[in-house]
């Protein structure tokens, strides 16, 4: 019998190595798997890329995670947020590397690597110093800048529900980075609000099919920023 | 000369039925509340909205539902939710008939800077402006005519770091509406009340143009 899903947070981590590329879904608060992220406390990995919208708010969830000194490197399109003081702290301190990507282009890239594409070629940027350096190519007598695909060792999403095969709900706005980061890593991990029975979620419902997770956790938490 | 809730009543003023729409933070999110009941527009976040409806009461806030500020929102009979990839494609694809942005400098060549103020700037956060600037159907900028200062934000060439080049197509600002041109530059389109064009060039860092 399939069943992805495990007992405990640990166990959802198990395996995360140092220096790995964790992505981590979410938009602001909503729909961002804190009680995962902040498991990688424990779970003692170091030396972190993260790949996520924002560079964390408050004391918790990412945030944490980086005032704990396990995160190398963050790869956003908007680290600067209202609270996000350890992220600044750590940035000014030159104690984090930073890569600022457009948010269109950083879910694209993800999305390319679930996809299997290489690399694509996207008006976004073209003229901008964030294009610095990337080839560039007329298309339509536009240019385009190149942008490679950006895979991740472990995605941790966050879901409204979750069965043992790994399909997987969101609720609202907290599908946003979710569904494209848990086809973008050999890892996928997901916390869930509700756990149902196979086939309890009807399949013309299903966001996120089993093919793309690996392990499911149930959590107890409220509302996003409640 | 308009106050900030006039210059955004005369861009709902132009924004006809059916358009999908994205409204930058500031102004443009103000945009929505001037655009009259009974016209359709619907309204795009880029975190994953189409038919997004204004802020809630705050006893009725559903945290689950946020605008791309990260503000509690509703959401209109008929709005869908969706993943970041295909809320991005639909803005390079060019299914966003227009987005309303802010800006720090518009240059008449329509090259808009509305992200970073500087190239030192120390951490930049970028968010979705290039995506939308580059790849909605239309950009309009709303904002200030000057800097605090006194500084025209209607430039030759843009000082700051560039969001996207030739992206602009319309500027609203508290003292005119102004058409950027491909060849031509600023074409002045409606001047506010009780001002002359003169007054409207003294401000303004490159020329201005008139149909007339």
């Amino acid at each position: 019998m399939i069943n992805k899903i495990v007992a405990s947070i640990a166990e959802a981590l198990q395996g995360v190595k140092d220096g790995a590329t964790v992505l981590m879904g979410g938009f602001g608060a909503v729909g961002q798997p804190d009680e995962l992220i902040e498991g990688l406390i424990e779970q003692g990995a170091r030396d972190l890329v993260v790949v996520a919208n924002n560079a964390g708010a408050g004391k918790v969830g990412l945030a944490k995670l980086m005032e704990a000194g396990r995160v190398r490197k963050i790869i956003c399109s908007f680290p600067r947020s209202a609270g996000s003081t350890v992220f600044e702290e750590l940035y000014r301190a030159g104690r984090l590397e930073l890569e600022i990507v457009p948010q269109g282009t950083l879910a694209e890239r993800m999305r390319a690597a679930g996809a299997g594409i290489a690399a694509f070629w996207t008006p976004t940027a073209a003229g901008t110093k964030l294009a610095q350096g990337k080839e560039v190519r007329d298309f339509g007598g536009r240019p385009h800048v190149m942008e490679y695909a950006l895979k991740g060792d472990v995605a941790l999403v966050e879901a409204w529900e979750g069965d043992r095969w790994g399909n997987l709900t969101y609720r609202e706005s907290g599908r946003n980075f979710n569904p494209v980061m848990a086809t973008a890593a050999d890892l996928t991990v997901a916390q869930v609000h509700h756990l149902r029975e196979l086939g309890e979620i009807a399949p013309d419902h299903i966001h996120t099919p089993g093919i793309f997770v690996n392990r499911v956790v149930r959590v107890h938490r409220g509302h996003p920023w409640s | 000369m308009w106050n900030r809730t006039q210059m955004a009543a005369r861009v709902a003023q132009d924004i006809p039925e059916g358009w999908f729409v994205n409204l930058g933070i500031g102004i443009p999110t103000m945009v929505a509340d001037h655009v009259p009941a009974e016209r359709e527009v619907i309204l795009h976040s880029e975190n994953g909205i189409l038919g997004m409806g204004p802020a809630p009461g705050k006893d009725k806030v559903n945290a689950w539902l946020v605008n791309a500020g990260k503000q509690p929102v509703t959401l209109r009979p008929g709005g869908s939710f969706f993943h970041h990839a295909d809320s991005f494609g639909m803005i390079r694809g060019g299914h966003i008939d227009l987005c309303v942005l802010g800006a720090f400098e518009v240059a008449e060549n329509g090259d808009i800077a509305n992200w970073a103020t500087s190239e030192n700037d120390s951490a930049p956060a970028v968010g979705g402006a290039m995506d939308l600037a580059a790849g909605a159907k239309r950009v309009w900028v709303t904002m200030e005519h000057t800097t605090k200062d006194g500084a025209p934000k209607l430039v030759e060439r843009c000082s700051y770091p560039l969001t996207a080049m030739g992206a602009v197509q319309r500027i609203y600002t508290n003292l005119a509406v102004v058409e950027v041109v491909p060849g031509r530059g600023f074409v002045v389109k409606e001047i506010a009340p009780g001002l002359a064009l003169a007054d409207i060039q003294a401000k303004t860092g490159a020329r201005l143009h008139t149909d007339g």
